[in-house]
């Protein structure tokens, strides 16, 4: 008899009576795929053995999602699938997948929709074949072993006690009657509640324990149950989305991340009042913090500073610090030199403030700060974008480079400007969450931890005590007993028991 | 002395070890894995020191965090985590020359840590995404799951090199048991399940601190899923279609490839755990 055939579940007994499985069994080993399949029937009251109809057990449908070739079809379908978006990147631009596999690689995966495979119809029906699978063998298998679970009464067969190879015999040289008590003793202190059974040759005495313990892989079906369904209402209720808020500035709307950005509304505002970044010596970043305000009704209602791993809850809508950059700029030093005398000269200027240059060279006006401006095709990074107001004639558009001090030499205008300086003015990047379905995902995460502990190390055990009183003061025991899991650690259990019962 | 001087000198203890384990098997003298047992003892302890050393130093130099930044460290602690298992289930089972196959992967992956050109063993400051007490939960929780599959892969290799005829009495027939190993090898599964379930709960709630969302299909985290998706058809088809033996051996050798590429294979593509 092999034990580890009915691991993590019942379903190898059909049971259909009410009581527990040690009544009087009638046991059918059947070979199969070379190991031992048990399955174990019992006598109604009637003497005959009697099926209650099962629900769904005439249906193909229900046959077809109860079998465990699915489960393991869909795992292992679920297992291959999921390789594929950890080779292709997913959601990534439609230039990226056209130089990198060509066009018929990318109308392929556009079509099978591999871009974002994890959101496919394909993908979500294998997750809803599996949630589907889960459930009908859920009921399927609870009909039958509720009864094992939840017994009207327990009772114990000592002749499947008496069968266990496990079971130890040996003799004790004390009276029966003084064994019998302190055994009953010992079983109830190690066990639990001793139930007695007399025959003519001696005294039985059994207890069980954690016989609860056989929910545990239901505990873990519904785990998994719950993560879904918290997956669904977060995508159903929920949004991804992000903004960048310059320092200083306030918003009440935020981009979704999906649907060609579109606004959500928040339903209050949020200001960034600060955002500051530190780097170690090794030049690597250290803390990137924002500082926020809520402000709801006009009122300020909160303010708090965030970092990475620490974001601001507020009306079940987290935000996130995710990246910065640069908005703006204030207290732009200027160096100019002039092509015809040379000469040098600085000023500090903020935008919109008009700069008379000398030489009658017209004025500066700077417009805007750039991040990332694009020159014949190249990127220069950061800088000023200003005009030159001539005393005579039309305007010209400079660019002032951060990067390249010597760029606006290239114009050979009348003047050549640098950047000596400026002073940054920061916005943060905030990723934007609402997702009402976290708590029933986390509901699923700690019922999985439960339920994994318990199918795995936990197992519904009786033991049995059987003492035969001998010539006089000989007596012979019997300490056997078996798990429904675990085999090994009963063994153990068994000879710890034996070891105790010597000691008396 | 400092960490990394003291981790390479558990390198070479550990590989003595597998020396002494794989010793007593070709020469079926038990006396080596006895004495490979304590010389274990010698290097686990060596090793955890080397950790708390490494710990400290951090201290020292101002950064303060775990040592479970980098692959360095990452690879030092799996060692450690393979390490404590076995002792563990030596100890427990009373077998001696199981080690045979599992004492080895301890001194790999010290010795990769150690010998490796592209594995540096500087002390580096944690980047802003890990700073979080996150990190020593997940890191814990994840390798004590790797360290289950690891063993169960030693066990199951055990299993298929054994021969079921007993006569010969060849090098392999010296082995324990086939149920035993059988049995061995379903029980470190189980514990490597309940802590990759838990490694990957962690990580996800730590995601969801950190970023907002705890679950975004980015390769770890997929292959992390794959590999438990592997592990989950193994149980299943155990405990209820009744596999057990050689088929169980090679899922759990599939189970354990699947592991290897979760923990190496996925540096080459990107992702946010390309940093260990």
């Amino acid at each position: 008899m092999k034990h580890s055939s009915n691991q993590g579940c019942v379903s190898d007994f059909v049971v259909d009576r009410t009581g527990s499985e040690y009544g009087p069994p009638v046991a059918v080993y059947i070979k199969k795929h070379g190991y031992l399949r048990i399955l174990v029937g019992f006598k109604g009251k009637s003497g005959m053995t009697s099926r209650k109809k099962k629900f769904g057990s005439n249906n193909g449908v229900w046959k077809f999602f109860t079998s465990v070739k699915l489960t393991v079809f869909v795992l292992l379908i679920l297992a291959a699938t999921s390789i594929i978006g950890t080779l292709i990147p997913q959601n990534a631009s439609q230039g990226f997948y056209l130089q990198k596999y060509g066009e018929v690689f990318f109308s392929l995966f556009k079509g099978l929709n591999i871009i974002d495979m994890y959101h496919s119809w394909w993908f979500l029906t294998l997750l809803g074949l599996l949630a589907v699978n889960i459930i009908v063998c859920s009921i399927d298998r609870l009909q039958t072993t509720w009864k094992i679970i939840f017994p009207d009464k327990v009772s114990f067969n000592l002749e499947r006690f008496n069968r266990m190879p496990a079971a130890l015999r040996f003799d004790c040289e004390k009276e029966a009657d003084v064994l019998e008590k302190a055994c009953h003793k010992l079983l109830e202190t190690s066990v639990g509640p001793v139930s007695v059974k007399k025959n003519d040759g001696g005294t039985a005495l059994f207890a069980e324990q954690r016989r609860w313990t056989r929910l545990g892989v239901y505990v873990v079906h519904l785990s998994i149950l719950f993560m879904l369904a918290g997956a669904v209402i977060g995508s159903m209720l929920g949004f991804k989305g992000f903004v960048n808020i310059t320092e200083g500035e306030t918003t009440d709307f935020i981009e979704a991340r999906k649907g060609e950005h579109k606004h959500i509304p928040l339903g209050f505002s949020v200001r960034c009042n600060d955002f500051s970044v530190s780097f170690y010596d090794t030049g690597q970043p250290e803390e990137f913090k924002s500082s926020l305000t809520v402000i709801e009704g006009g009122k300020e209602v909160l303010t708090r500073d965030i970092v990475v791993n620490d974001p601001l809850r507020y009306r079940g809508i987290s935000f996130y610090q995710s990246s910065y950059g640069t908005a703006s700029a204030k207290n732009v030093r200027l160096k100019y030199t002039s092509k015809d005398s040379g000469m040098v000269y600085e000023k500090t200027l903020s935008f919109k403030e008009p700069l008379i240059l000398p030489e009658s060279g017209g004025t500066l006006i700077l417009d805007r700060f750039a991040n990332g401006y694009q020159f014949r095709g190249h990127n220069l990074g950061e800088g000023f974008v200003g005009r030159i107001v001539p005393e005579k004639g039309s305007e010209t558009e400079i660019f002032i480079s951060v990067r390249f001090p010597t760029f606006d030499k290239m114009r050979q205008g009348k003047f050549a400007f640098e950047v000596d300086g400026f002073d940054k003015k920061y916005y943060t990047g905030l990723q934007v969450n609402k997702d009402p379905g976290v708590w029933y995902v986390y509901f699923g995460f700690i019922l999985m931890i439960a339920g994994c502990w318990i199918t795995f190390f936990m197992s519904h055990q009786s033991s049995c005590i059987y003492i035969t009183g001998g010539d006089g003061r000989q007596s012979r025991i019997m300490v056997s007993g078996f798990a429904h899991r675990n085999p090994q650690g009963m063994k153990l259990k068994i000879e710890k028991l034996a070891e105790k019962i010597k000691d008396i | 002395m400092n960490s990394s001087m003291l981790l390479s000198v558990v390198t070479f203890v550990y590989a003595f070890v597998s020396v002494l384990y794989i010793g007593s098997w070709t020469f079926k003298k038990e006396i080596m894995a006895k004495v490979g047992l304590y010389v274990l003892i010698a290097g686990f302890v060596g090793n955890t020191l080397g950790i708390i050393l490494r710990w400290i130093e951090s201290y020292q130099m101002g950064y303060g965090h775990a040592p479970f930044s980098n692959m360095y460290e990452s690879l030092v602690f799996f060692s450690w985590t393979v390490a404590a298992l076995y002792i563990f289930v030596e100890f427990k089972y009373r077998e001696r020359i199981i080690g045979v196959f599992a004492t080895p992967l301890i001194f790999l992956a010290i010795a990769y840590a150690s010998l490796s050109p592209s594995i540096g063993d500087r002390i580096t400051p944690l980047i802003p995404a890990l700073k979080s007490n996150w990190l020593i939960a997940h890191v814990i929780t994840c390798f004590l799951g790797y360290a289950g599959f690891a063993v169960a892969f030693g066990f199951s290799i055990m299993y298929l090199i054994k021969p079921t005829d007993h006569k010969n009495g060849g090098l392999t027939a010296r082995l324990p048991s086939l149920a035993l190993i059988d049995e061995l090898t379903h029980q470190m599964v189980m514990f490597g399940f309940l802590f990759l379930s838990i490694g990957i709960i962690t990580g996800a709630v730590w995601a969801n601190s950190a970023w907002g969302t705890y679950w975004s299909w980015d390769p770890k985290e997929t292959w992390s899923l794959i590999t438990w998706l592997i592990y989950a058809t193994l149980l299943h088809l155990r405990m209820m279609r009744g596999w057990d033996g050689k088929q169980i051996a090679w899922v759990s050798i599939v189970g354990f490839m699947a592991v290897l590429f979760t923990y190496f294979g996925v540096n080459l593509l990107p992702g946010l755990h390309s940093y260990a």
